[in-house]
């Protein structure tokens, strides 16, 4: 008796806290999403910067290699894959550098949202300002490299399934080192392994379909590897900032 | 029904079991290794169609194994240390990542000093030699991640997130690598130990890898009572045995 009293007396109210926490996740995740964004476009420098690194890398393999167009089209995914994770591991420090100097951080550790919806914001803030950039210049070089005219497709959804992995893979790296003085270097010792499951699925999607073969196999793994650090980096992210900023 | 295992929580008590416990070990270690590889490299029969350079197999194969069974160590120590809070599991973390990356080490030296003159190159990219290869690069990623903090409380929990990062992985990076190489080598080398090993190379293999097993033994408690010390070199109890050691070897 008591405990049907008692449930019907708090089922509105919960309904009600729960219409609260709903719209405020969204919010919050807008917010924050909205904030990285705008600081990321008064320094439009961060986001050039990492493309034309990009670029100058892509350039860089003719010249070394030769330009032969064969062996640059035979290496091409490759190359492409290679400077998208050193462009991305350049791009990662901004993620949580500036917010830790000047307070900010902290701040949004000590807020009562939950880690992993801002976490999730700023990832997503910051895969839109470097992995979207890095697709849509990608076929770009592609040609510049003789890329097959078969593989451009799967170059681009590549691009589109993995860049992600990357920015949440990145993220735990820069998050366990975002409290060290010099963790530039140590930051790509920490990352690079961890990047070799999407560079080896990504460039074989390219290869096969430069034989006209299908290469949906290959998506998936991405796909899944996408929706794995998706559900898991948030919160190896909000665990080690916790520990960066003690 | 773990309450017997809350003592060995406390620093102390866990010191004063590795002090009881070292000696036996290192006999064990010594009897073990001493008779495995005397056994393995004397007196075992040579392989029929690789003749003597089998033989370093009998360090090759137990060192790679056990460097992936310190990583999965390291994993369970750090994860407790992060859920349960005991300082002490990061303390054998600590201690098992740099022995962990020297087994990775000596297993990937091993195995190019074996593919010299069987397959005629040092290194070729062979599934395994690339995942150990990569492993090798999570142990130094883990080990410089500890040595950049100041303070050995924070390293501990850093090094133990990436660490359990890294153990999700290894499966990833162990199947992509593997999925990889079928799809670049048309022909592989033909598999080790397919032909299954006689009894006669069996029994100095075992005995060599439990030794092995024994020396990782040893190597780690003996680091992780250093750990221990240097932790908490201000407590009463530490400083109570530096003096009572040197005052024994004044006394000599």
């Amino acid at each position: 008796m008591n405990l049907q009293n008692f449930s019907l007396k708090t089922e509105p109210v919960s309904i009600i806290v729960n219409e609260k926490i709903k719209s405020s996740y969204r919010r919050t995740f807008m917010l924050v999403l909205k904030r990285d964004l705008t600081i990321a476009m008064r320094h439009r420098d961060d986001i050039i910067n990492p493309l034309v690194f990009f670029v100058i890398v892509i350039t860089l393999f003719p010249l070394g290699v030769g330009p032969e167009a064969q062996t640059l089209s035979l290496i091409a995914p490759g190359i492409i894959w290679v400077a998208a994770l050193l462009a991305t591991l350049l791009s990662l420090d901004r993620l949580f550098k500036s917010d830790h100097q000047d307070g900010s951080l902290e701040q949004m550790l000590l807020s009562p949202q939950p880690i992993f919806i801002w976490v999730l914001a700023k990832i997503c803030a910051h895969w839109l300002i470097t992995g979207l950039p890095l697709i849509f210049i990608a076929p770009l070089l592609g040609v510049l490299l003789h890329l097959n005219e078969q593989s451009y497709v799967a170059l681009m959804l590549t691009l589109l399934l993995g860049t992600p992995v990357l920015s949440l893979l990145g993220a735990v790296g820069v998050a366990l080192t975002v409290g060290i003085k010099k963790g530039g270097v140590l930051l790509s010792l920490l990352v690079l392994p961890l990047y070799i499951p999407v560079l080896i699925f990504a460039t074989s999607a390219i290869n096969t379909a430069s034989i006209g073969l299908p290469y949906s196999g290959q998506l998936a793994f991405i796909a899944a590897l996408f929706f794995g650090s998706l559900t898991f980096a948030p919160f190896a992210v909000g665990a080690a900032l916790k520990v960066s900023t003690n | 029904m773990w309450k017997w295992l809350h003592p060995y929580a406390n620093p102390e008590v866990a010191y004063r079991l590795t002090t009881k416990l070292l000696p036996w070990l290192i006999t064990l270690t010594t009897l073990f290794l001493g008779v495995g590889l005397v056994w393995a490299l004397l007196f075992a029969p040579a392989d029929y169609q690789q003749g003597h350079s089998f033989r370093i197999f009998y360090i090759h194969v137990p060192a790679a194994s056990l460097s992936m069974g310190i990583y999965f160590a390291m994993a369970i120590a750090a994860f407790s240390s992060l859920v349960w809070q005991l300082k002490l599991a990061d303390a054998s973390a600590a201690a098992l990542a740099p022995v962990g990356a020297i087994f990775t080490a000596i297993a990937l030296i091993t195995g190019a000093a074996w593919g010299k003159p069987m397959w005629g190159t040092w290194w070729i990219w062979d599934a395994r030699l690339t995942s150990e290869l990569i492993l090798l690069f999570l142990y130094l990623g883990v080990i410089a991640l500890h040595n950049a903090f100041e303070d050995k409380n924070l390293a501990g929990k850093a090094a133990g997130i990436l660490t359990l990062v890294g153990v999700i992985n290894i499966p990833v990076i162990k199947y992509s690598v593997d999925w990889w190489n079928t799809l670049h080598q048309g022909s592989t080398v033909s598999k080790l130990g397919k032909p299954a090993m006689s009894l006669e190379m069996f029994w100095p293999f075992l005995v060599c890898f439990i030794g092995f097993s024994l020396l990782v033994g040893v190597i780690v408690s003996l680091r992780f009572r250093t750990e221990i010390l240097s932790r908490n070199s201000i407590r009463p109890w530490v400083q109570e045995l530096v003096q009572a050691q040197t005052k024994a070897e004044n006394s000599k």
